[in-house]
């Protein structure tokens, strides 16, 4: 018995203790990064292109069969009350502020997170950051916080160039195949959708960034430097990003709504 | 030198997309009131019933949207609904007896208000106040007046 309150406080302890460290390694990333995106801006280029450019295809392909997919089942059901016609709002407002930050996320957690947590993983494991302090070069300025921004210019875009293209899918299945009006199509889209609603779009897939790339960067840092244990850190980093962005959508819903 | 080109282009070509994806969210997907800084001038009119009128919503005349609702609040004084919207300044030459009434587009849509030309010479300015309204159709009140339509019928 007293064990096992040994065992229970040793664990929330650890998890304090861990929670408390990622906020400290936040605040350290965030500290280099002004002198990083005026000083070396090829640096945080090169990530732009690493994690943004090479994302596209994945991204631009998972939006059109997505937003074509929301089109068919929106028209399904609005079919039944007759409201056809709304089929382009309902498209639109589920990828601009719910489907596109998060499936986008998501997508970049899998295809540009487990490459950075990866990447830096086998940096630790063969020596090489410990080979840049011997140089007297910042290991966390120069690898980190380049990779980081990278992640967090990126997402923001990568969520819009998917919002789009679902919009795009959708527009090639409810105009193409089911044969909604065009007009009704964009206009019931126009009257409904605010700017308000693209803020919200914006705010989400910003701190969702922050979050996938920080969480990226962070696993690859702590990994332990095995070859098993960078493998773990990249499944941990996408475990815990679907995790946390999932979380995180649900409460800023909640304040927006 | 030949591969920092190309990763080069290829983040100017990324970023360019993303920036052009959100413009077009912003410009396309909403109704572009985001951007429009046009001149506009400001009309109120009283209501009896807005029903689900929201601000925002289009100021349309003949089918063309000329202007959107800005407020819609209760007027303690007068007991009725006071919405206040904005019309485009080219379209400054709306008689001031015009009436304002209050529509739906299609069945399920959204409500918004139709204005019909009056006769007068003179022509609406910011601050004028619109004098004949039509409340909006509440549903309730069509079906009560059917039903007692329906029951007069029924004695004769």
């Amino acid at each position: 018995m007293r064990e096992l309150i040994r065992d229970i406080y040793g664990t929330i302890f650890e998890f304090v203790r861990t929670f408390g460290a990622f906020q400290l390694f936040f605040l350290r990333l965030l500290r280099y990064s002004p002198k990083i995106l005026i000083g070396r801006p090829g640096l945080v280029i090169k990530q732009i292109y690493n994690t943004g450019a090479l994302s596209l295809v994945i991204i631009m392909v998972c939006g059109f069969f997505v937003g074509g997919v929301l089109a068919l089942q929106g028209y399904a059901s609005l079919a039944k009350f007759n409201a056809e016609d709304a089929v382009g709002t309902v498209v639109a407002l589920a990828l601009i502020k719910e489907l596109g930050p998060v499936i986008t996320a998501l997508l970049f957690a899998g295809r540009a997170g487990t490459a950075l947590s990866s990447e830096i993983g086998l940096m630790k494991a063969t020596d090489q950051l410990s080979a840049m302090e011997m140089m007297a070069v910042n290991p966390v300025r120069r690898v980190l916080v380049p990779r980081f921004l990278g992640g967090v210019v990126s997402m923001p875009l990568l969520a819009a160039i998917f919002s789009c293209t679902g919009l795009f899918g959708a527009h090639v299945v409810a105009v193409g195949l089911l044969e909604v009006d065009v007009g009704a199509f964009w206009q019931q889209m126009r009257l409904t959708v605010t700017m308000s609603d693209i803020n919200e779009g914006i705010f989400k897939s910003v701190v969702f960034g922050v979050v996938a790339s920080l969480l990226a960067v962070w696993e690859g840092y702590n990994a332990i430097p095995t070859a098993e244990g960078v493998g773990r850190a990249t499944t941990r980093t996408v475990v815990i990003t679907a995790i946390s962005v999932l979380i995180l959508d649900f409460m800023i819903t909640t304040v927006f709504l | 030198m030949q591969q920092t080109r190309s990763v080069e282009i290829g983040t100017g070509l990324f970023v360019m997309l993303g920036m052009s994806a959100l413009f077009f969210l912003a410009t396309q997907a909403t109704g572009g009131e985001g951007f429009s800084s046009t001149e506009t001038y400001e009309v109120e009119a009283y209501f009896e019933n807005v029903g689900s009128l929201k601000s925002k919503a289009p100021v349309s005349m003949s089918g063309v949207t000329i202007g959107r609702v800005t407020s819609v609040s209760f007027d303690a004084q007068s007991l009725e609904a006071k919405v206040t919207f904005v019309i485009d300044s080219q379209y400054d030459q709306i008689p001031d007896d015009s009436d304002a009434s209050i529509l739906t587009s299609g069945l399920l849509g959204s409500q918004y208000i139709g204005l019909q030309a009056g006769g007068s010479d003179i022509f609406l300015e910011d601050g004028s106040e619109i004098l004949f309204t039509q409340s909006a159709l509440v549903l309730e009140n069509l079906i009560g007046k059917f039903l007692v339509n329906a029951g007069s019928d029924g004695d004769e």
